[in-house]
């Protein structure tokens, strides 16, 4: 079935946004919008150095300043506060301020806590810190090589690689054995990051009377993991309270965020006052712990001389940055759609993660998966040129194809359901592909650099647990769980209480939500209203990431309603009479089939929490129910590894075709059309998902052709501010991304709905690359590495011009 | 610090503070006044996210002090509608979703009063050349072009 279910009176609406009014006016309360009576302001000293052994701290001139409150080195924080919560195995010691030794630019020295954040940043300056440099690691490929004092974490062995192994999966030696071709590429995919427009917060209280502290924060998965926070804390879990704030975008960057947490709660708990933390944007960009992938790739992908892909293998280096927080399991997403659409038989991977003096990584929309779909695009691209195919008929000669599914990959990972075939083939009617390779041709003829990109990738969606550990040599702390939950309360007037267990980051959980249950109980969505737990009423909460939110929560609602619809029904039952089995919902009732006798769900509820003697004599009172979702479909990896198991299979898809002007003499790109046609599965509102693809799509842009945090030799991070880190703005996004969907239902999530947070990025840059490529087919230039600066796209055009004048 | 007398008039309402004269706008709206709906995004005055209007004019209140506005009159997003009755700008970024985290929104809104003020039928290159100036990170930009230009038949009076 290629379509969109029918029948759904809200699933599938564009339903206008519940979030949206309280931000229109300004009202959002996002978290440096909270304050508390007696508050205080923080300000955090940084390191001018890369790599440097902290020699003294002389905090005095800071504590003089009138205002100050407290001023804190990280050896004074450690004394009551331990290492940051860190999933790699081994762990990778870090603290929210540095203990004895700095490892990036901008890691924290010292805080200040002030009565304003002017005082706090004027005494921060006074601090005087004494540094005795050491060697700096910034190249990936020195780092595998790096020795005595240029070890980074030296308490976890003698050298920068964190980890290194190779996984095979299926006969790749034989596949390359019987290729007519094998093509090889090397390729890079620079460091960038999320940078939503609102950096990391938080506001902590500590409550000397219950030994309690209190934090709103704009973090995810407080829910899942936030307990973490209190043990680096040294105090129970009960003794902690984590306050969703509403984030101003992650786009991935606010995963967990628990350094600015731990930091505003150990400055309060030392000081006795609120203490809020906001990073500045400087602090955020060298110092957020969710810089992107960093990643040099060798490449090789065996063919048949017809364009059948056998085998891919690839060799890859990635950058990780000072610490490891989430490990490798970047490198565990992208086996889940390892070898994209094709049916290619078999792979192998070897990774050699590395330490650097880099802010570290963490999550950026694709979680490393986006930088799979550039590798195998760019790969897809080559061997279409190697066997002298064109590129789409070699996509087409190699997808998987819909009676196929399901489908395992050779990691191991199934793909659920797909039609990239009609994906493609909406993409190129959408684009007038045909047309356009006419109108290039006149172009080139008129000595215009006109370029044609295309990719097909894949969109994974709905992270489960195993990706984060199945790569480690000791998995260490192998969890398999990830769920999501929902409460829902009917009160006595019949309206509707949802509460979700995960924060608003800038997608649209209330809608979703509100969507869903009106159409699981045929209610009014004004009718219904959607908050959030913290910590200390939280159910099971894994959160936003992976493209996972609308998938779990559409099945916790429906279990919750289930559930709530069980109860009317029975409530109904016994007040009307009537037999259960001859009951239905309709429009807000309970009513009995082929008659005009019912209750509506007010009515019921009211009976529901106020006549206990009207009610069946096993029904208690109230009218709620709470649902605890799982992960629908995950299986562990075997021993040896050369099956992952099943982690993420529910897999979308997409085609991305951008045609773009290169302007020879000044590198500059100009959009000329641009479409992103994407299944992911029914859609429960075709305008927020479509706001999704089009605001990746122009993140993704962003990576293929600006954004770079760029770090010189010595580890000076050269773009450490919005002058320099270059945000697309207006003028560098197409002005209108057509988006076209094809609907693949999932055969395993309610109402076959699959994720799409991420798309626009997964596919965005590697379209890019395909683009310039393209356009500049006649220099014979080849786009290996991004982002496609115009000076470096100048350089290569300079060169190629040299190559043949 | 010295302390200086501001008298600004902000969304019709008068206020007079004495206010250290190194005290940025941005925080004299949203600390001082209370007013959080302008938010701040960079501090170095590249986003755009912190836009309030000057006497009628963009201006990116990370860059001004609040002393410089001693006499003016300044708009806020505060000053646009209620959550129960929008401006038409405000209805037609909900509409056309021009917007989804919101951080970047009320500068938007703020900047396309200006525009709106001064233009009140602009095509879609004079919205683009006029939003510009700020970053969003969550929308693509296309969907606010929309949202300004519907804002904008909306105001003229002639709901489509």
């Amino acid at each position: 079935m290629t379509s969109q279910p029918t029948g759904y009176r809200w699933i599938g609406q564009s339903m206008k946004r519940v979030e949206d009014p309280r931000l229109l006016t300004g009202r959002g309360q996002y978290v440096d919008d909270i304050g508390l009576p007696n508050m205080t302001h923080a300000a955090v000293l940084r390191s001018p150095h890369a790599h440097a052994r902290i020699r003294s701290i002389d905090t005095s001139k800071a504590k003089a300043v009138p205002g100050v409150v407290l001023v804190m080195t990280g050896a004074e924080a450690a004394q009551q506060t331990g290492p940051l919560p860190c999933f790699a195995s081994p762990p990778v010691a870090q603290y929210c301020i540095a203990v004895d030794r700095v490892r990036h630019v901008g890691e924290a020295v010292a805080a200040v806590v002030a009565e304003s954040r002017y005082i706090a940043e004027d005494a921060a300056d006074l601090i005087e810190v004494e540094y005795a440099p050491l060697p700096v690691v910034i190249d990936p490929e020195e780092a595998t090589r790096s020795t005595g004092d240029a070890v980074l974490h030296p308490e976890r062995g003698p050298s920068n690689v964190a980890l290194q192994r190779t996984l095979t999966f299926g006969p790749v030696d034989e596949d390359f054995a019987r290729a007519d071709v094998v093509v090889r590429r090397k390729l890079r995919w620079p460091r960038s990051g999320a940078q939503p427009m609102e950096t990391v917060g938080a506001l902590a209280s500590y409550d000397d009377a219950t030994g309690k502290f209190s934090i709103h924060a704009n973090t995810s998965m407080y829910n899942y993991v936030g307990w973490l926070m209190a043990m680096s804390l040294k105090v129970p879990a009960h003794k902690l309270n984590i306050i969703p704030a509403i984030a101003g975008g992650s786009f991935g960057s606010k995963l967990f965020t628990h350094k600015v947490p731990i930091l505003a709660a150990t400055l309060a708990r030392a000081c006795g006052r609120p203490v809020k933390y906001l990073e500045d944007r400087i602090d955020n960009i060298m110092s957020c712990d969710n810089h992107g992938s960093d990643r040099i790739y060798d490449l090789e992908l065996a063919l048949k001389k017809d364009g059948t892909m056998l085998s891919l293998r690839m060799k890859v280096i990635d950058d990780y940055g000072a610490y490891l927080q989430f490990g490798v399991g970047h490198h565990g997403n992208a086996l889940a759609q390892l070898t994209g659409p094709y049916r290619i038989k078999s792979a192998q991977v070897s990774l050699t993660a590395v330490l650097t003096n880099k802010g570290q990584q963490g999550a950026y929309r694709g979680f490393g998966s986006e930088v799979n779909n550039f590798v195998v695009e760019r790969m897809a691209d080559a061997a279409a040129e190697a066997v002298a195919m064109d590129p789409v008929d070699i996509r087409r000669k190699n997808f998987i194809q819909p009676d196929q599914f399901p489908y395992k990959i050779p990691t191991g990972n199934l793909y659920d359901s797909g039609n990239y075939e009609a994906v493609l083939d909406k993409a190129l009617e959408m684009a007038d592909y045909h047309g356009w390779r006419r109108k290039q041709h006149e172009a080139r003829q008129a000595g215009r650099y006109v370029g044609i990109g295309l990719v097909s990738c894949q969109e994974r969606s709905v992270f489960s647990a195993t990706e984060f550990w199945f790569w480690n040599h000791e998995p260490g702390f192998a969890l398999t769980s990830s769920p999501d939950s929902v409460d829902v309360k009917i009160d006595p007037t019949g309206k509707a209480f949802v509460r979700l267990h995960a924060p608003f980051w800038g997608n649209s959980p209330e809608t979703v939500a509100t969507q869903i249950l009106a159409e699981q109980l045929t209610m009014d969505p004004a009718d219904i209203t959607v908050t959030y737990s913290d910590t200390d009423s939280g159910l099971p909460g894994t959160g936003p990431g992976g493209s996972r939110y609308t998938v779990m929560i559409a099945g916790a609602i429906a279990g919750a309603a289930k559930e709530l619809r069980e109860k009317m029904f029975k409530v109904a039952a016994h007040l009307l009479e009537a037999s259960e089995s001859d009951l239905e919902l309709r429009d807000g009732r309970v009513g009995v089939r082929g008659t005009d006798r019912g209750m509506s769900i007010g009515d019921i509820a009211l009976q529901a929490h106020y006549f206990k003697l009207s009610l069946p004599p096993d029904v208690r009172s109230g009218l709620d129910a709470r649902y605890t979702y799982d992960h629908p479909y995950t299986t562990l990896p075997n021993a040896d590894r050369t099956d992952m198991g099943v982690f993420y299979p529910i897999m979308g898809h997409m085609c991305h075709i951008p045609i773009i002007e290169v302007d020879i003499e000044t590198g500059q790109i100009t959009f000329l059309k641009y479409v992103a046609v994407h299944d992911a599965g029914t859609v429960v509102n075709p305008m927020t998902l479509a706001g999704h693809i089009r605001g990746g799509t122009v993140q993704g842009i962003g990576s293929a052709l600006y954004e770079h945090y760029y770090y010189d030799p010595s580890g000076q991070l050269l773009t450490a501010n919005f002058a320099d880190y270059l945000i697309p703005t207006l003028m560098e996004a197409p002005e209108n991304i057509e988006v076209g969907h094809v609907v693949t239902p999932s055969p395993y999530t309610e109402y076959g709905i699959k994720g799409g947070g991420e798309g626009g990025r997964m596919g965005a840059p590697a379209a890019l690359a395909s683009a310039v490529e393209d356009a500049l087919k006649p220099l014979g230039i080849k786009i290996d590495s991004l982002p496609i600066r115009p000076v470096l796209l100048r350089e290569m055009i300079r060169e190629a011009q040299q190559r043949r004048p | 610090m010295e302390r200086e007398e501001v008298t600004v008039t902000v969304n019709g309402v008068r206020h007079e503070r004495m206010v250290e004269p190194r005290r940025l706008l941005c925080d004299f709206i949203r600390e001082d006044l209370g007013l959080s709906g302008t938010h701040v995004g960079c501090e170095h005055g590249v986003c755009g996210m912190c836009t309030v209007l000057v006497d009628g004019r963009t201006a990116r209140s990370c860059l001004m002090f609040a002393v410089q506005v001693d006499g003016a009159s300044i708009t806020t997003v505060e000053g646009l509608g209620t959550p129960s009755k929008m401006h038409p700008l405000q209805e037609a970024f909900r509409e056309k979703h021009g917007l989804q985290c919101g951080f970047c929104t009320p500068a938007m809104l703020v900047t396309a009063l200006e525009l709106l003020d001064h233009d009140p039928n602009p095509s879609r290159d004079d919205i683009r050349e006029a939003v510009s100036s700020n970053l969003c990170r969550c929308t693509g930009y296309q969907t606010i072009v929309d949202s300004i230009e519907y804002a904008a038949t909306l105001m003229r009076g002639g709901a489509r």
